[in-house]
């Protein structure tokens, strides 16, 4: 069954169409990869997702439940998480509590239990913390925990986008260009740690990537965009020797 | 000695500065916004308390806690009315601003309109007496407000650090959008934010109707004008430097006054803030923001 499906999902920004008739499926445990030239519309498909923007047609569903609509917010608490392409961790606080914000949703005892310090609120912040730092490790992070996010190298900060978007605790991770600006053994790791998250967290993944041989390496299933349209799917070799594909990218007549 | 019960003296008046400037501080923080009708929630709170203690007449705790109850329930209410709809369209900093200055005169006619325009006079709250340290003379009010307003500091403090509403209101100050997609939901953190900041503005209106006895429609206005000041002057957005701004303005008028020089106090106090501006823009806790080119 798939955990994350959309059927002719559709917007236009007043004129334009950035995505058109867009149907995609995302299996449980699947690494999809998302691909397609500049302008395609691959973030726009992100956004879409996490409802940052409103389809202007088609539907998304996860686990068989429409998520139209909801708020940004409620599609992260409901199994969404995602990266940016441009870094956005917030810069100023320390790595740890990046992780942990992501989890804020997750506890529940209340503002005046956090004034007073009771022993729910001591007891849920010792258990996030420990969570957190969990999670760091499997980054190897933790030796920085208490760093500042921006004093991290841009490869750790590449990880920790990753880490805390999985502190949210989604089915579905959705990674925007994790490997730009990694070098080989860099996107060599960064592979290995995908697959990692997949088996270990057990969820599904969708990654934008313009890294070929990062994509075919990894993905199991490939989505082409081209002009807001899905060009063409199936597997690595599918997709190497498609002609379709082969245009978008090289051009054609 | 004299010199030195003076500076104990502003630091009181000070204190009264610095809780007003932490709502102006912690509201910027979030959205970049100078709350200009902040200053009236401290005549709302004033007025609340007059009205819980000398019309209802019910017992001092009782009308300090419904005023900041009410302070704080009013702020929440506020944001959601006048502010959270342009802050969800993205509206221009400006709009919001000059929404702010409506929000002021509206509350100021308000309460003219409740309460009349002429002053109100407010009974002493606290017992108060002098305390003797060593050879200085200190009143127990003044070390009632500098107590207070370093409880409420650090109380703020470990609110921001060291819970998941603080953990909040920080990842939405820095990046609203990635908060959103943290599964933060910024609007009742932005909410939040702004109930905290009119709660401790009521805690400064109870310390200001205990030090001045008297309040009117539009005391917010040179009050908040002040607090605005010192909240500029430690460096907007900084919790520590919403405070030091107060205290160095209170110390300042506190000072010049002793000299002699009553009728230009608010002078000093806008001259010290140009010249700090002149060699600190930021502030002096403010971070500079320098953009990348």
């Amino acid at each position: 069954m798939a955990v994350l499906e959309t059927k002719n999902l559709g917007i236009a920004f007043g004129g334009l169409r950035a995505l058109e008739d867009v149907q995609i499926s995302i299996g449980e445990r699947e690494i999809v990869g998302l691909i397609g030239p500049n302008g395609a519309g691959k973030t726009t498909m992100f956004n879409l997702l996490t409802d940052v923007y409103v389809p202007t047609e088609g539907s998304i569903e996860l686990e068989g439940k429409s998520i139209v609509g909801k708020k940004t917010y409620q599609i992260t608490q409901n199994g969404i998480s995602r990266t940016f392409q441009n870094i956005r961790l917030f810069k100023d606080v320390s790595v740890i509590d990046n992780v942990k914000i992501a989890m804020n949703f997750q506890m529940k005892y209340s503002v005046l239990s956090g004034i007073f310090r009771t022993p729910a609120y001591r007891r849920e912040e010792k258990e996030v913390e420990a969570r957190a730092l969990d999670l760091l490790k499997v980054f190897h992070l933790d030796s920085k925990a208490d760093d500042m996010a921006k004093n991290l190298p841009y490869g750790q900060q590449r990880k920790l986008e990753i880490a805390r978007a999985l502190a949210t605790n989604p089915k579905v991770l959705l990674l925007d260009e994790p490997a730009a600006g990694m070098n080989p053994t860099e996107t060599r790791e960064l592979m290995e740690t995908i697959q990692l998250i997949r088996d270990r967290f057990e969820i599904s993944i969708l990654l934008i990537e313009h890294d070929m041989s990062f994509v075919m390496g990894i993905c199991e299933h490939i989505f082409v965009l081209d002009y807001g349209k899905i060009i063409a799917e199936g597997s690595a070799e599918e997709i190497r020797n498609n002609p379709k594909v082969i245009a978008a990218y090289l051009g054609g007549e | 000695m004299d010199i030195l019960a003076q500076v104990l003296n502003g630091l009181g008046i000070g204190s009264i500065y610095a809780l007003v400037a932490l709502g102006y501080s912690m509201v910027y923080g979030i959205v970049q916004l100078i709350n200009f009708a902040h200053g009236d929630i401290i005549m709302v709170g004033a007025y609340v308390t007059y009205v819980g203690l000398v019309m209802a007449g019910v017992p001092l705790w009782a009308a300090v806690l419904i005023s900041i109850l009410f302070c704080g329930i009013a702020g929440v209410l506020i944001e959601k009315l006048a502010y959270s709809r342009l802050l969800k369209k993205g509206a221009p900093r400006i709009s919001l601003l000059i929404t702010a200055i409506g929000v002021s005169i509206f509350l100021q006619n308000l309460s003219q309109l409740l309460f009349s325009s002429s002053a109100k006079s407010m009974p002493a709250m606290f017992p108060n007496g002098m305390l003797e340290l060593g050879a200085l003379q200190v009143s127990s009010n003044t070390l009632l407000n500098i107590g207070t307003s370093i409880v409420m500091m650090i109380a703020l403090q470990l609110l921001v650090n060291k819970t998941k509403i603080g953990k909040a209101m920080r990842a939405t100050s820095e990046d609203a959008g990635a908060a959103k997609l943290m599964g933060i939901s910024t609007s009742s953190t932005i909410a939040f934010t702004f109930g905290v900041g009119s709660a401790l503005a009521a805690v400064g209106a109870v310390l200001y109707c205990n030090t001045f006895h008297q309040i009117t429609p539009y005391m917010g206005g040179m009050l908040g004008l002040k607090a605005f000041v010192a909240a500029v002057l430690g460096g907007i957005g900084s919790i520590p430097g919403a405070m030091l701004g107060g205290y160095i303005l209170g110390v300042a008028e506190s000072l010049t006054t002793a000299a002699g020089g009553s009728q230009i106090t608010d002078a000093i106090v806008f001259g010290i803030l140009i010249l700090v501006l002149l060699v600190k823009p930021a502030g002096l806790f403010g971070k500079n923001t320098r953009e990348k080119v």
